[in-house]
C-alpha cells in the first residue's frame, strides 16, 4: 500500500497560490477556511523561499492523538481523514498540529468554532457518507482520491514545486532534482510530519 | 573638489570597499556555473535550531495562519496523551486511594461528647450560597473537563463513538458557560472568607498539638482551622489560576500566539488536577470524614459540642457575641 505524502519544493515555489486556488476551487470550501497556504520566509531577504504548506498527512498525526472524540484517522494509504459528524469544535488538533493546518468555519469564543476542516487530500471524508456523493461532497470537498488521482493542489502548481504522491516516488524526484540541479532547501517540515527526511 | 571628484571619491571608495566585502558575500556556484541560490537559504533545521517555530510572512490577514511550522505541537501531543493522562490519573486515583485509607484507619470522626442537640448559626445563607454556587459549578467543571482528558479512554468505550461525541460537544459549551458561575462564587468566598482565613498564632499551636488528630489532644482554633485555612488559600490561588488560564483558552488567539496557548492548556489541566485533588479532601472531612461538619454548609448551623471540639475559641467569641452561655455539657 502507498503512503501518500507531500513535499513542497521550496526553490521552485513562486508564490503564485495556484495550490491555495486550486483547492478552494475544487473543494469549495466556505469564506475564511484555508485548507492550504503559501508562507514566505525571509520575505524580501536574500535567501528568500516560499514554501506551500498544508495538513501534511502525518504519521502518528498528533492531532488524531489529542482529539478528545477520536474523531480523526489515518486510511491504510496514510492520509489523515475526520469525521465531521463527531467533532465537538474544541481547538485542541489545532494546538498539536505542528503545520496550522485544522480550520474552524468561526472565530471561536466560548468554543465555539464549529466543525473542523482541514486538507483531505482530496480523498473525501472520514464519515459515515458514501464516496464520491453529493452529501460527502458538501461536508467535505472532492474525493480525486476515489477516483485515482492526486490532490489537486499539486496537479495545478505551475511549477510542479509541490509534489504529491507516493512517498518514496516524490522523495526520489525530489532527490533526483537536488542532484541534477545541485543545491535543494530540504523537504519541508518531513522530520516533524514523517519522522525520516529524503536523502538529500 | 568639485562636484565630479567628489562622486569619482565615493566611487572608488564603494569599489574598494566591494574588493574587501567580496569574499564574504561571493556566492557558491552550482555543477552549471550558475550561481546556487541556496548558499544564503536558511532551511528548516537551521531556522528550528534559532527559534522553536518557523514563521513567515503570509497574504491572508490570519497572523496564526503565517507559522509555517511549529514541531512543538508534538511536544504538546506528548505531555496531553502520556504525562497528563497518567500523571493526572495518579493524582486523582492517588488522592482517592489515600481518604479510603484515612477512612479504615481512622473511620469516621464523631464528636467525642455527643450532641448537645443545641446548635449555633456557623455559616449565614449567602455564605451558604456563595459556597454551593462555586461547589456546583466546581464539580460541572471538573467533570466536564475531566471527559475531555480521559471521556475518549472510561466513556466513549460504553456509550459509543456518536452518543460520547454528543456528550462530549454538551461537556465542552457546559464547561465554558459554568467557567462564569464559579468565577462568581470564587470572588464571593475570596470576599466573605477572607479575614477569617488570616494566618494567627492560634495556628501555629493547632499543628502543635495534632490538628485534631490526636485524640488525647485538644487543638485550639478560631473560625477556621489551619487546615481549613490552607483549603481556602489553595482554593483562592488554584481558583484565580485556573479561571485566568480558562479565559485564555475561551478566547483563543486574541494577543495570543499558539505556544501561548498549549501553556495555557498545560497550565490549566495541571492546576485543575491538583485542584481536584484538593477538593476531593475538602468533600471527605466535610462529609463521611467527620460528624457534625456537613450542617455547617447544609444547614448553615452546627452542634455547639461539635464547635466547641475544633472551633472553641469562634465559639467563645460567638457565645459571648451572642450573650448566652453553652449549658448542655460542662466546659472541660
Amino acid at each position: 500500500m502507498a503512503r501518500m505524502k507531500f513535499l513542497c519544493d521550496a526553490d521552485r515555489c513562486i508564490d503564485c497560490n495556484a495550490c491555495v486556488t486550486a483547492c478552494k476551487n475544487e473543494n469549495e470550501v466556505p469564506w475564511g477556511i484555508n485548507r492550504r497556504r503559501v508562507v514566505t520566509i525571509n520575505d524580501g531577504k536574500p535567501g528568500e523561499r516560499s514554501v506551500s504548506m498544508a495538513c501534511m498527512h502525518c504519521t502518528d498525526a498528533p492531532c488524531a492523538s489529542v482529539c478528545p472524540v477520536k474523531c480523526i484517522y489515518p486510511t491504510e494509504d496514510g492520509i489523515v481523514l475526520h469525521n465531521k459528524d463527531q467533532c465537538i469544535g474544541c481547538g485542541y488538533c489545532f494546538y498539536a498540529c505542528p503545520f496550522g493546518a485544522p480550520q474552524y468555519p468561526q472565530v471561536g469564543n466560548f468554543g465555539s468554532r464549529g466543525k473542523m476542516d482541514k486538507c483531505t487530500y482530496c480523498a473525501g471524508g472520514g464519515g459515515p457518507e458514501a464516496p464520491g456523493s453529493a452529501e460527502e461532497y458538501a461536508k467535505y470537498g472532492s474525493n480525486r482520491f476515489g477516483e485515482g488521482k492526486l490532490p489537486m493542489c499539486a496537479e495545478m502548481c505551475s511549477t510542479k514545486s509541490l509534489l504529491a504522491g507516493d512517498g518514496d516516488i516524490i522523495a526520489q524526484l525530489y532527490e533526483e532534482r537536488v542532484e541534477k540541479r545541485g543545491y535543494g532547501s530540504g523537504a519541508w517540515g518531513w522530520t516533524t510530519a514523517y519522522h525520516e527526511d529524503v536523502k538529500s | 573638489m568639485t562636484a565630479f571628484a567628489r562622486i569619482r571619491t565615493a566611487a572608488l571608495l564603494l569599489m574598494l570597499f566591494g574588493l574587501t566585502a567580496a569574499p564574504a558575500l561571493a556566492q557558491k556556484l552550482g555543477p552549471d556555473g550558475a550561481p546556487n541560490p541556496t548558499a544564503s537559504v536558511t532551511n528548516q533545521k537551521t531556522l528550528l535550531e534559532r527559534a522553536p517555530r518557523i514563521q513567515g510572512r503570509i497574504d491572508i490577514p490570519d497572523v496564526k495562519a503565517s507559522v509555517l511550522m511549529q514541531p512543538m505541537g508534538r511536544t504538546w501531543d506528548y505531555f496531553h496523551e502520556v504525562l497528563l493522562h497518567w500523571g493526572g490519573a495518579a493524582v486523582i486515583v492517588g488522592t482517592v486511594a489515600i481518604l479510603a485509607l484515612a477512612y479504615l484507619v481512622m473511620g469516621r470522626l464523631r464528636i467525642e461528647a455527643g450532641r448537645s442537640g443545641q446548635t449555633i448559626v456557623r455559616f449565614k445563607a449567602f455564605e451558604r450560597f456563595a459556597h454551593w454556587l462555586t461547589a456546583v459549578s466546581f464539580v460541572l467543571l471538573g467533570l466536564t473537563g475531566l471527559n475531555i482528558t480521559f471521556g475518549k479512554i472510561l466513556l466513549r468505550p460504553l456509550v459509543g463513538p456518536d452518543l460520547f461525541s454528543d456528550i462530549s460537544e454538551i461537556a465542552k459549551y457546559v464547561h465554558n458557560f459554568t467557567s462564569f458561575a464559579f468565577v462568581t462564587g470564587l470572588a464571593l468566598i475570596t470576599v466573605l472568607f477572607f479575614r477569617d482565613n488570616i494566618f494567627r498564632r492560634v495556628d501555629i499551636d493547632w499543628v502543635k498539638q495534632g490538628g485534631g488528630f490526636i485524640k488525647s489532644k485538644h487543638a485550639p482554633a478560631g473560625r477556621f482551622n489551619l487546615g481549613e485555612k490552607m483549603v481556602y488559600w489553595l482554593s483562592v490561588g488554584a481558583g484565580i489560576a485556573v479561571s485566568a488560564s480558562g479565559f485564555v483558552l475561551l478566547f483563543p488567539f486574541y494577543g495570543t500566539n499558539i505556544a501561548d496557548m498549549q501553556i495555557a492548556q498545560v497550565a490549566h489541566a495541571i492546576i485543575a488536577v491538583l485542584f481536584i485533588a484538593l477538593i476531593l479532601g475538602h468533600i471527605y472531612i466535610g462529609t463521611l470524614g467527620m460528624e457534625g461538619a456537613f450542617e455547617a454548609m447544609g444547614t448553615g448551623e452546627v452542634d455547639i459540642n461539635w464547635a466547641r471540639e475544633h472551633h472553641d475559641r469562634w465559639l467563645a467569641e460567638k457565645l459571648e457575641a451572642e450573650g448566652r452561655r453553652a449549658s448542655a455539657t460542662p466546659a472541660e
